[in-house]
């Protein structure tokens, strides 16, 4: 059981922040994300885009405001969980709550913050009737183990960076890679595609388009795909696996069923306030809550999570006397023992 | 002297919702609205349903069908690509964060493709 002062769920810009400001006021905090890696869209989605309204920012890359937001809080040493979706809440009798993931992982604290933005990012599955029967069953929309194809028929679909990589690289380990795409252009970086191209020549990639799979079979496991080529009949491909990559999009997910009121696929809350949700305790940050005149700006997720870590220590430490601090006159001192603080005026009488 | 805004910029689209309902609205062309934009800006799709990468041609969530023969901006690489990818995609798909809100799209016809 993973113990802590705060658990925040989504490891987004907002997400990051509230380490910072929590650390301020020496509470500390886990994170929980499905993503592999911090940053939340800002890593997921366009890490080599600008932003242009980040305050003092006339310009910075959402990859590099990741960067930096992991940089300001590194010393309040905040814990991860990544790769890990947030599945369940459990309120304790002390009043805690006990957070378990996807995965079985377990976390423990006063105080939840949801900064889940737009929700988790799931895989966009393709539009065939019966793929549920066959996830895991050979389907899979993600590779975690490569070696499990080893040696086996392999049919990926999709036409982005991760089919023509993981293309790539399974033509090394696997008995045969099919590549299908709806078009004969591909959106990947030019040294991929020329990859595949190569691949396609050796005769290790034998690749489809435009064409789609139209349908999957098998009995306890997949067994073959039909593939449908543009203008012509669809013909059966035998496989052992068939991997549709057609990238991930962010769903609400579990969070929905936590019994927190949700308006327009977000969660309300109380803005004249803390940004508490109807549950006592669980607050929510960021692009995820909704309240009269929210705007989903990175900006106005950093002064919800201030003004949510407020709250916090209120609920942690009842009764317990603070005032607002300012860290050019007080410091910062790290829970890793290292302190930040505006050098001393220098005084010095004239000869 | 009494000064009236100018509302001659304003167009008119018409936009049928994923539930198949018809809907007759105005759009201000001087506002660097796009398409989606301006069905967010009606709510004729639930939020977070639509526009979920911000206009970036990321997520194909405002993808329409154009139901008019209006002349639209030529499609650019991403859209193209991320249409290739999306699925329930005609040939008469575009996606709404790509096509700005300009005079000439006057009397424009869209509907809204479905979730995925």
């Amino acid at each position: 059981m993973i113990t802590t002062d705060i658990i925040i769920i989504g490891a987004g810009p907002t997400g990051l922040f509230a380490v910072f400001e929590a650390g301020l006021l020496k509470l500390k905090c886990h994170l929980i994300d499905a993503l592999p890696q911090p940053g939340g869209q800002c890593s997921e989605l366009y890490p080599k885009k600008p932003i242009y309204d980040i305050p003092a920012y006339p310009e910075i890359l959402a990859g590099d405001l990741t960067e930096k937001l992991l940089e300001q809080c590194k010393q309040f040493e905040p814990g991860f969980t990544l790769g890990e979706r947030a599945e369940t809440i459990d309120k304790q009798e002390d009043g805690s709550f006990i957070v378990t993931t996807n995965k079985g992982t377990q976390h423990k604290a006063p105080v939840v913050a949801i900064a889940g933005g737009l929700g988790s990012f799931e895989p966009r599955k393709p539009l065939i009737d019966n793929i549920v029967d066959f996830e895991d069953k050979g389907v899979e929309y993600m590779i975690k183990e490569p070696e499990m194809y080893r040696g086996k028929d392999v049919v990926i679909a999709g036409g982005g960076d991760s089919a023509l990589d993981w293309s790539i690289f399974l033509a090394d380990v696997a008995k045969s890679v099919t590549l299908v795409h709806r078009r004969n252009e591909f959106r990947g970086h030019l040294d991929s595609v020329e990859k595949v191209q190569e691949l396609k020549n050796l005769g290790r990639i034998n690749l489809i388009t435009p064409a789609e799979i139209t349908a999957i079979n098998g009995n306890s496991k997949l067994e073959s795909v039909e593939i449908t080529k543009k203008d012509e009949k669809p013909f059966i491909l035998e496989t052992n696996h068939f991997i549709p990559l057609f990238g991930l999009s962010p769903k609400l997910g579990p969070i929905a069923n936590w019994g927190l009121e949700i308006e327009k696929n977000a969660i309300k809350v109380n803005n004249a306030l803390d940004y508490q949700t109807n549950i006592p305790g669980i607050f929510a940050i960021g692009d995820v809550n909704t309240y009269p005149g929210k705007l989903k700006l990175i900006l106005c997720g950093f002064h919800e999570a201030t003004l949510m870590c407020q709250a916090a220590y209120k609920i942690i430490n009842p009764g317990k006397r603070y005032v607002l601090k300012y860290t050019t006159v007080s410091g910062v001192d790290g829970f890793d023992g290292t302190r930040k603080e505006a050098p001393k005026a220098v005084v010095k009488a004239f000869e | 002297m009494l000064i009236l805004p100018d509302l001659s910029q304003d167009i008119h689209i018409t936009i049928t919702d994923r539930a198949g309902e018809t809907h007759k609205v105005e759009a201000p062309t001087d506002m660097a609205m796009n398409l989606m934009e301006v069905i967010r800006s009606y709510e004729l799709a639930p939020e977070g349903t639509i526009g979920v990468c911000g206009g970036m041609a990321m997520c194909a969530s405002c993808q329409c069908y154009v139901k008019s023969n209006h002349e639209l901006p030529e499609m650019q690489d991403d859209e193209e690509a991320m249409l290739s990818e999306a699925f329930y995609v005609k040939d008469n798909s575009r996606l709404g964060c790509q096509i700005r809100m300009t005079p000439d799209l006057e009397g424009l016809e869209v509907e809204i493709a479905p979730e995925s």
